[in-house]
């Protein structure tokens, strides 16, 4: 299990009011929304923020910015809930509550010297990008560096130019599968876990970090561990109703830990079997 | 068809072989195939007589329907295996194979692999486990999609 951070907060459960710097669509469904950090604000990869839209309600949001440069505090939201649905609406010089930041962080300083596979699923990618940010900024620290990323459909890609930038990189490799397109689409259809096969990296040498939806990782996981990755070098981020993020409500209860202050990032070797049980 | 000598012991699906089921295998190489973005590998109905064993690129399995687009149903790329419809009576084709990026792969002889695996029950058996197996993934992965992870079902 990961260090956990301090808050950089003086109370964690009141909200400090930010300022909204900008809005814009990343897809259909899906926008990012950069506030103006408090002063001294810092987060680590992989940490989250709860927002709050000020009469509407309180979310669990991960931060997806460049953790070199923590002033400038990106989310990358999916409009799904009232909460989020309302947080579409903010436009620049808007205020927003935020806390935070919460939880545990990706093992950026435990990859020193290894590989490292990143796999996305849908918005999973985005609690992932610091992490990827990360490593490119300190890219000589790590071996081969690898970004398996499966959404829904071409439509539904995330940081679609970054990607591309990522992928024309020489020194990371970049695969992409989508579950359903139609012809004009000239990568790869099907699930991410089909990616990990074809991969290129050391099994014996690396680090994975996995972010998606549950199923989706409890298959990566397996899939990873097949390939040869010890289960205590897969790392996934977990998600729960976080209301408190501090451990004391219980709303995020996974086991015999709080996803919001014992994660969400765990290990897979921690984790492994709680995700075949069904109660959890 | 390439003159080059043909390696099939790189490919996943050789590699856990035996050595003469992996003989047996080579023998059934017709060769290896370039096949350019666009080219329809096979189409449904067609009769069915060879596998696969795909090197490198992207060849897409696709259902039409009178009509509409050809929905691509799964795409296939480096050290996966294309086409099983030889091992199984009536021996056609069940989906379209279309190439999607240029493509290189092993070609077998499924016929003749068949004979081989209905004289010789051992590497028949080592042959169906290999292929039981790729079928179980396929199976899986696509069940996977079938859930359709990614959509919003609050």
């Amino acid at each position: 299990m990961q260090t956990i951070p301090e808050s950089t907060q003086i109370d964690p459960m009141a909200p400090v009011p930010c300022k909204v710097t900008a809005q814009w669509d990343v897809t259909e469904d899906t926008f990012g929304l950069r506030l103006a950090a408090p002063a001294g604000y810092s987060f680590q990869p992989g940490q989250f923020n709860m927002l709050y839209q000020f009469g509407v309600g309180e979310v669990a949001i991960s931060i997806s910015g460049d953790p070199a440069y923590p002033e400038s505090l990106v989310h990358t939201i999916r409009g799904v809930g009232a909460v989020t649905k309302s947080l579409r609406n903010l436009r620049a010089g808007d205020v927003v509550g935020m806390r935070g930041p919460f939880g545990n962080s990706w093992p950026v300083e435990q990859a020193v010297g290894h590989d490292v596979v990143l796999v996305a699923g849908g918005i999973g990618l985005a609690p992932l990008r610091p992490a990827l940010l990360h490593v490119l900024n300190n890219r000589n620290d790590y071996g081969r560096v690898v970004l398996l990323y499966g959404t829904r459909t071409p439509r539904d890609i995330l940081f679609q130019q970054e990607l591309q930038e990522w992928r024309g990189r020489f020194d990371m490799d970049v695969l992409v599968a989508v579950d359903a397109a139609g012809r004009d689409w000239h990568g790869s259809v099907g699930v991410v876990t089909k990616l990990i096969g074809r991969a290129p990296f050391d099994p014996h040498n690396a680090v994975a970090m996995v972010c998606g939806p549950e199923i989706m990782m409890r298959f990566t996981g397996r899939e990873l561990v097949t390939r040869g990755i010890q289960p205590s070098m897969v790392y996934l981020s977990m998600e729960r109703n976080m209301k408190c993020a501090v451990g004391f409500c219980g709303h995020c209860q996974f086991g015999s830990a709080f996803v919001c202050k014992n994660g969400p990032v765990f290990t897979y070797d921690d984790i492994g079997d709680l995700l075949d049980i069904r109660e959890v | 068809m390439s003159e080059t000598p043909i390696d099939l012991r790189s490919h996943p699906f050789v590699i856990d072989l035996s050595e003469s089921a992996q003989e047996r295998l080579s023998e059934c190489a017709v060769g290896t195939v370039h096949w350019e973005p666009g080219t329809k590998i096979f189409r449904e109905g067609g009769v069915s007589e060879n596998c696969y064993l795909i090197m490198c690129g992207i060849v897409a399995v696709e259902a039409h329907s009178p009509g509409r687009d050809a929905k691509v149903l799964q795409t296939l790329g480096q050290g996966d295996v294309l086409g099983w419809s030889w091992l199984f009576p009536p021996y056609r084709w069940t989906f379209d194979a279309h190439v999607r990026a240029e493509t290189e792969a092993v070609q077998l002889d499924g016929v003749k692999l068949r004979e081989y695996m209905d004289t010789d029950r051992e590497l028949g058996y080592e042959v169906l486990f290999q292929f039981s197996r790729l079928v179980v993934r396929r199976l899986n992965a696509t069940r996977l999609q079938l859930l359709d992870l990614y959509a919003d079902h609050s």
